[in-house]
């Protein structure tokens, strides 16, 4: 019905589709497999490479060395993906985490050098600190001058970027304290002796740990699930959107200055060039995962799941001999797979 | 208290560019009454409403509720000042469950972290619907619901704030009779607790049913408050729609000949039924009826944007086929929509491209599009209507009203139809430029073309119809020569009474 509104409406069409048909439930195996999907996929992966790196009765993948790897590989990505996934949920988008994360990889570098003999925590902090607060900064444009995220984070990318490359003149910042190296190089060990989990990987857990609280438990969690399901149903209760966006896009950059210390500490050095595309790889696990981009759907188990899958597929290719080249080709694959899979889902419904 | 008023809107204006949305409108409503507020679309409620919600900032007048004067706050404060709203638009979180929809905004928590206490607030949602007897689980997503079930749990939330003042906007529109029993025993039970309702709806029966008094809107401004005891339907309807009539319509004598265009028993689920018309060479048919009764939706769908799921549609007595506009322009049809801006113009395109858009594969050349006959047809096109225009290659955005509107007619017309739908013609059209429309008008039924002639100002319904089809909520409540009509007897066919004038 065109509903000619000669007067200001703070309506807009879209709630007309909602109005006109309802949508209908999933029942039995279908919803089965939506819900729990990706997990079985991410199952069925590991057991078809399980099966087919089996050498003189042994599977390699199945080791327990190349199972710590696998995860370990996943940590720095993974905890930037739980980020991005709350940006996600809440309807935006972020694309500054890999400049981000190499600008304030660099600012944990300066501050853990040897030479300084600062506690590992002082770099730590820095980093998150200087990561909060780009992450604020694109919530606040985002919210106050209403530019969209895309061009908002996009112009913090370059700026990111720009800036890490400023401070080092282009050159790597290393040498850098042992306690602080320790963060991205060791591990705890015990129960047996070829048992270890390193400490990217307890990093990565507690992150992923945290962010499910906090997205399923919290009011912080609700708010961002109703900002990105229909902003405004949200502000019409009350919930104050912009905050609620600067908050969502300050925890990404939080845990954008954590996944540096993680990488910086690994690799042991701050590099300007680090992260290149790392903000593409922690959207990608976040859409395999279940988190659509159109907002208001997404969990932290889901993204996890997400990055796995990428890095066990990496890993299984490296394994199996495949090149490299063809992972990055199943990698765009699996996302195109996934989200046509997850929007049939959707058309089904309406 | 000793207040007569819950709630008092003095004197309220409220400037839009472009248009006056509240022209010194006062409302009252008293506590423990359901109060219905009418008026036209575009007449000013919802804009009141946005008003007292502090969405709105007016730009003069006094808001005083329960007691004290009231300063526009944000919503959050509004909500805890004991407003509530349920809005026109379903807006809910379809992804989020029942009870977490209900509660957003105001979730019980635990401590100063946020955690939400889920326990509380499945149960408290269990609470809230087993005593307003709506037999939903609070655990459901939302987007399981069916629309009527999701507009009980929206009328749900606004009561559960608890406040002393609910607005219902359009509560009804999504929901069956069943529900809406439902609904009124709902408002019944806030009436005794002293609560007041505004009830907003365009539906006649239900002011009759649930209101106490009916305040009326019109064009920005206030008609009048009266006890829904006191007034009638067709008093309640002229203060909706009542203008004064004045005559000056360029009718003149046409010959009508035989018939063009035939609709029989067309029917469009959820939209009309059972529709019957037909339309001479030489006549101009118009289509009254109220806000929502179907007038557009069933010409759109005789043009074939939404085909009609039954009845036949005969050209010239032979039965058309028509399942898209592109149909409905080869058999000769023309169609100018309600909202010009919305889905009839290009803006930001020039004069002249707007007007060839319909009529493209006339100016296929051998090597592309042949300009030069494009620009003699449109410049006729310019002359022939008086269009106002610095050229041809001027951007339509910067054009009037008026002007916009003949440059669709220009564009159908070049299409050279023999049927031709006009939706709201002279909507938003200032007097003189009116006029030139309706002489264009006879002009084109003087060649002998059919025009069919939707309108919702009673003077050009009456003024230029040759005959009158009426519609009721979809059904064709009656059909009226001119001779025959007059404003009171389409008033009450249009609200659905039988014929007593």
């Amino acid at each position: 019905m065109s509903t000619a509104n000669t007067s200001r409406e703070v309506s807009n069409s879209n709630t007309d589709a909602g109005a006109q048909a309802a949508p209908r439930p999933q029942r039995g195996i279908k919803a089965f497999f939506g819900k729990y999907g990706i997990f079985l996929v991410f199952l069925g992966m590991c057991l078809l490479l399980a099966f087919l790196t089996i050498d003189n009765g042994q599977s390699i993948f199945l080791k327990f060395r190349n199972i710590v790897n696998v995860l370990r590989q996943s940590a720095v990505i993974g905890i930037i993906a739980c980020g991005v996934t709350f940006i996600i949920v809440s309807g935006g988008i972020d694309l500054s985490p890999g400049s981000v994360v190499a600008m304030t990889g660099i600012l944990a570098a300066v501050l853990a050098r040897e030479a300084y003999g600062l506690p590992f925590i002082v770099p730590v902090i820095g980093a998150v600190a200087v990561g909060s607060l780009a992450g604020a900064i694109n919530g606040t444009i985002i919210s106050k001058a209403r530019i969209p995220p895309f061009i908002a984070t996009l112009g913090m990318m370059t700026i990111a970027r720009g800036v890490g490359f400023l401070i080092t003149n282009g050159r790597p910042v290393d040498h850098l304290s042992e306690p602080f190296l320790f963060l991205g190089q060791g591990s705890i060990r015990g129960l047996g002796e070829n048992f270890f989990i390193p400490i990217p990987v307890l990093i990565f857990v507690s992150v992923a740990v945290v962010s499910h609280l906090l997205l399923s438990k919290t009011r912080f969690g609700k708010y961002t699930y109703a900002l990105g399901g229909n902003e405004q149903a949200a502000f019409i209760c009350g919930v104050n959107v912009d905050w609620q966006k600067i908050r969502v896009y300050t925890y990404g950059g939080l845990l954008t200055g954590i996944a540096a210390v993680v990488l910086t500490s690994r690799v042991s050095s701050g590099q300007p060039g680090a992260g290149m595309m790392y903000e593409l790889d922690a959207i990608a696990s976040a859409v395999i995962g279940g988190t659509s981009l159109h907002g208001g759907v997404g969990t932290i188990g889901g993204t996890v799941v997400g990055t796995l899958i990428i890095a066990v597929m990496n890993n299984g290719l490296d394994l199996l001999g495949v090149s490299s080249y063809w992972q990055r080709i199943l990698k765009g694959l699996i996302i195109i797979g996934s989200v046509v899979i997850d929007t049939l889902r959707q058309r089904r419904r309406r | 208290m000793g207040e007569e008023f819950l709630l008092s809107m003095e004197h309220i204006r409220k400037q839009f560019p472009g248009v006056l949305a509240l022209d010194d409108v006062s409302f009252r409503v008293r506590p423990g009454t359901v109060h219905a507020l009418m008026g036209e679309n575009g007449a000013g409620k919802s804009t009141l409403m946005k008003v007292l919600l502090g969405i709105y900032q007016p730009d003069e007048g006094v808001i005083r509720f329960d007691g004290k004067e009231y300063k526009q706050m944000d919503i959050r404060s509004i909500l805890t000042q004991g407003i509530s709203m349920i809005h026109q638009e379903l807006t809910p979180i379809l992804h989020m469950t029942v009870a977490e929809n209900i509660f957003l905004g105001r979730e019980p928590v635990r401590g100063r972290t946020g955690w939400v206490n889920h326990k509380e607030l499945y149960q408290k949602t269990q609470d809230l619907l087993d005593a307003l007897d709506i037999h939903v689980e609070p655990t459901v997503k939302m987007v399981e619901l069916s629309i009527a079930s999701m507009q009980m749990i929206e009328i749900a939330t606004a009561i559960s704030y608890n406040s002393k003042l609910v607005i219902m906007d359009e509560p009804t529109s999504a929901i069956t009779e069943k529900e809406v029993d439902h609904l009124f025993k709902m408002i019944n039970n806030l009436r005794d607790k002293g609560v007041a309702v505004i009830y907003i709806t365009h539906k006649m029966d239900e002011v009759f049913q649930i209101s106490d008094e009916v305040t009326v809107l019109r064009d920005g401004k206030f008609v009048g408050a009266e006890l829904t005891s006191d007034i009638t339907r067709l008093k309640l309807i002229s203060m909706m729609v009542g203008r004064e009539l004045t005559n000056f319509f360029p009718k003149e004598d046409v010959q009508i000949s035989e018939v063009k265009l035939e609709v029989r028993d067309i029917s469009l689920e959820g939209k009309f039924r059972n529709i019957s018309f037909d339309v001479h060479k030489g006549e101009i048919l118009g289509i009254a009826g109220l806000m929502g009764s179907g007038r557009t939706e069933v010409i759109e769908s005789v043009f074939g944007i939404h085909p009609p799921d039954a009845g036949e549609i005969l050209v010239d007595g032979k039965p058309a086929k028509i399942r898209q506009p592109m149909d409905a322009i080869k058999h000769g049809m023309g169609l100018l929509t309600e909202n010009r801006t919305l889905s009839g113009l290009f803006l930001p395109l020039s004069v002249r491209d707007n007007m060839v858009y319909s009529n493209i594969d006339k100016y296929k050349g051998r090597f592309g599009l042949n300009f030069k006959q494009m620009d003699v047809d449109c410049e006729h096109q310019r002359k022939s209507l008086e269009l106002k225009t610095p050229s041809l290659a001027e951007i339509v955005l910067n054009l009037s009203g008026g002007n916009q509107q003949k440059v669709l007619i220009a564009r159908w017309l070049l299409t050279e139809p023999d049927i031709l739908f006009l939706d709201e013609p002279t909507r938003g059209i200032d007097v003189g430029a009116k006029t030139e429309i309706h002489r264009l008008m006879i002009k084109l039924v003087q060649m002998g073309k059919a025009i069919v002639m939707v309108s919702s100002e009673m003077p050009e319904i009456l003024g230029m119809s040759d005959r009158i089809v009426v519609m009721h909520e979809g059904e064709k409540a009656g059909e009226l020569t001119r001779e025959q009509a007059t404003q009171e007897r389409i008033l009450q066919l249009a609200a659905g009474e039988a014929l007593t004038i």
